[in-house]
């Protein structure tokens, strides 16, 4: 057990100094991008170089590359202000920087983005799980008859048919075309407002995400199946007189749990960096539309601090997978 | 009597490429507590002709046609188009296997107490503490120190030869009548080897199991075997007691086998003689005698006589061959 311990704060520590180094390089690209922050501050049409001089000194891009990154690396554990005086503007600790395109935190701009894209990613994440890795055994298990063919027609499907094109699919037969439609047209409702009402709002976005991710898991999954169904200790199970049911539920499964688990994971994770398909048809304000917009905009704090967040996501999420990997399997444990 | 005995096994494979006769009409009896070793070349059909009866080939592809009848407490019993239920409750029970390579053989994410519970539960309906004792009971006899502990161990946290050791115990779980053991040394070192040799050798003793030993090591048969049954292109070609097979080998085949072995007493400086050629086509191989593309003794048939398969026939007592160089010649 204390192996485990020693195996879980090693990856611990690796993980702190890749997110270091993560924040460090998108902190230099933004850095070299051909644009005056300082500029970017007062509008897209505003020429003035007063304001453009004093929102220099403002937010500190008077100051060499290093010392900004420094502050803003401590910013986010303890907060920042912007300006001094009666005119400063605070943002609490993690501070990402300010929004002037927003007029606002971009803390809390990813505060009111990411839930939208966590439940987002958690309802798909359970829909094309079950989907995926049930088709994926049926297609396995009958491998050559009907439901294989059938599965096999719907992977095709799912994973040509394009995120947005499912999306207008299902807004035009079951919002726009279906009389009394319980699903709104567009529009996030937050749980803790209308609980009822935010299901119906995620519904369909769900399912048009799942559908691309649960053809892909149950191909997957039927071959690592059919793969496993290959290995000697399978046949030993056979030998033992052990059904097809048992073979299948438990050794053929829990062996195709690693790569499953870890797929699932490092899509997840994909995925709470914004779904920005899904969240553009379907008009989610998750982070997917926050990265769009700020893009759009030259919103420079906001792109950094999305790119931040997403590439942490993946990079935690590895961590995660790493632990639940000594888990899995025990030859990882030593 | 015989407690398994195999009649005209056919085993036919659908490919791609045409019908792949695996195993063309193999007849053959196991008494108790006898150990038949089936030795053969890669693609000679040893192992294929007894994963055939055992169910372990995949369905779909494969024809299988003959009989083997074993005797159970119930009567004899055709294990060939037995329904799959009541073959799997054969399998494991009466008949347990163990494989060529025990670093695969075992699940990688269970304890082996799992596993040999696992193995004791399928076929009695008892508590599982009964199982972990019989556990406990078998590893101590094959040899695993610790056993009470060693349940909870993971298989890659065994060796090579305490992991076939682990095997070992899993195929005794039920009590097996036949063990088949389907080269259950190629993959271990020479020293092991010996080791499970002698412990399979000991078990049959104490268990009085038929042993069928599947192996293209002759030194492996002559130092465990009872009996020998040579393969040859999916074919029995010659069947004798151990001492009699090494001693007076009939079948060039056999004589060629023999004679690829190094051997210490002949002295250094000979060459070892490798049979010319290669194995044949399974799926191209006609009626005509398998080996004949690689007989060197071929000369000394009339012309054409090769094109025909013989038939298997006793030469001596208990000595079998299917050879046209010994047709008429019964003693």
């Amino acid at each position: 057990m204390s192996g485990l311990l020693t195996y879980i704060s090693r990856r611990l520590m690796i993980t702190i100094i890749i997110l270091l180094a993560v924040s460090f390089t998108v902190y230099v690209i933004f850095a070299l991008l051909p644009y005056d922050p300082a500029a970017l501050t007062c509008g897209k049409n505003c020429n003035d170089p007063g304001i453009i001089a004093a929102n220099r000194i403002r937010l500190g891009y008077d100051k060499p590359f290093w010392v900004q990154y420094w502050i803003f690396l401590t910013g986010l554990f303890v907060g920042r202000d912007f300006g001094s005086g009666a005119a400063a503007i605070h943002c609490d600790a993690p501070a990402f920087g300010y929004s002037f395109q927003q007029h606002a935190c971009v803390t809390d701009l990813l505060g009111q983005a990411l839930p939208v894209t966590v439940y987002l990613a958690i309802g798909a994440l359970i829909l094309w799980l079950i989907v995926g890795i049930g088709l994926g055994i049926i297609s396995a298990r009958f491998r050559g008859k009907i439901w294989d063919t059938l599965s096999t027609a719907f992977v095709l499907v799912g994973t040509s048919l394009p995120t947005f094109l499912t999306g207008l699919i299902l807004i035009v037969f079951l919002v726009i075309k279906l009389p009394g439609s319980p699903f709104p047209a567009d529009g996030y409702t937050a749980p803790e407002e209308d609980f009822g009402q935010f299901l119906l709002s995620m519904v369909l976005p769900w399912v048009t995400l799942a559908f691309a991710y649960a053809a892909i898991y149950t191909r997957f999954v039927r071959s690592q199946i059919l793969e496993i169904s290959t290995e000697d200790y399978i046949r030993t199970a056979k030998a033992k007189g052990l059904s097809d049911r048992m073979i299948l539920g438990k050794h053929t499964l829990r062996a195709a749990l690693a790569p499953i688990v870890t797929m699932a994971g490092l899509d997840f994770a994909g995925l709470l960096g914004g779904a920005i398909l899904t969240e553009a048809v379907f008009n989610l304000p998750g982070m997917g539309r926050l990265s769009l917009t700020a893009v759009v905009d030259i919103d420079l704090p906001v792109i950094v601090a999305t790119t931040i967040v997403a590439a942490s996501i993946v990079v935690i999420m590895n961590m995660i997978l790493d632990i639940v990997y000594a888990f899995i399997d025990p030859r990882v444990r030593v | 009597m015989s407690l398994l005995s195999v009649r005209d096994l056919r085993v036919e494979f659908k490919t791609p490429d045409g019908i792949v006769k695996a195993v063309a009409g193999v007849s053959f009896e196991l008494k108790q507590g006898e150990t038949l070793a089936i030795v053969g070349e890669s693609g000679s059909g040893k192992s294929v002709s007894n994963l055939a009866y055992m169910g372990l080939l995949p369905q779909s592809k494969t024809t299988i046609t003959g009989s083997v009848i074993l005797e159970t407490e119930d009567g004899p019993v055709d294990l060939i188009g037995l329904a799959p239920e009541k073959l799997r409750a054969i399998r494991g029970k009466d008949i347990a296997m163990i494989f060529q390579d025990p670093m695969s053989a075992l699940h990688p994410y269970y304890t082996i107490g799992d596993q040999l519970i696992e193995a004791h539960q399928v076929h009695n309906d008892v508590d599982k503490k009964v199982s972990a004792d019989r556990a406990i009971e078998l590893l101590t006899l094959v040899g695993v120190s610790n056993p009470a502990e060693r349940l909870h161990s993971y298989p890659h946290q065994f060796s090579g030869g305490m992991r076939q050791r682990v095997m070992i115990a899993m195929a005794l779980m039920n009590n097996p009548k036949v063990l088949i053991a389907d080269e259950p040394t190629t993959a271990l070192d020479v020293t092991v080897q010996a080791q499970i040799l002698r412990l399979l050798r000991d078990i049959q003793d104490q268990f009085e199991m038929a042993v069928i030993l599947i192996t293209h090591d002759l030194g492996v048969v002559a130092g465990a075997a009872d009996r020998v049954n040579v393969m040859y292109g999916g074919r029995l070609v010659e069947s004798a007691e151990v001492g009699e097979l090494f001693k007076d080998p009939l079948m060039p085949y056999t004589v060629g086998l023999l004679d690829s072995i190094p051997r210490m007493d002949k002295g250094h400086g000979n060459r070892l003689k490798a049979i010319p050629g290669q194995p044949p086509s399974l799926i191209t191989l006609g009626d005509g005698c398998a080996f004949a593309a690689r007989c060197s003794r071929k000369a000394e048939l009339p012309e054409g006589t090769c094109e025909t398969s013989p038939d298997l026939i006793a030469v001596k007592k208990e000595h079998l061959v299917r050879c046209h160089l010994y047709v008429g010649k019964g003693k």
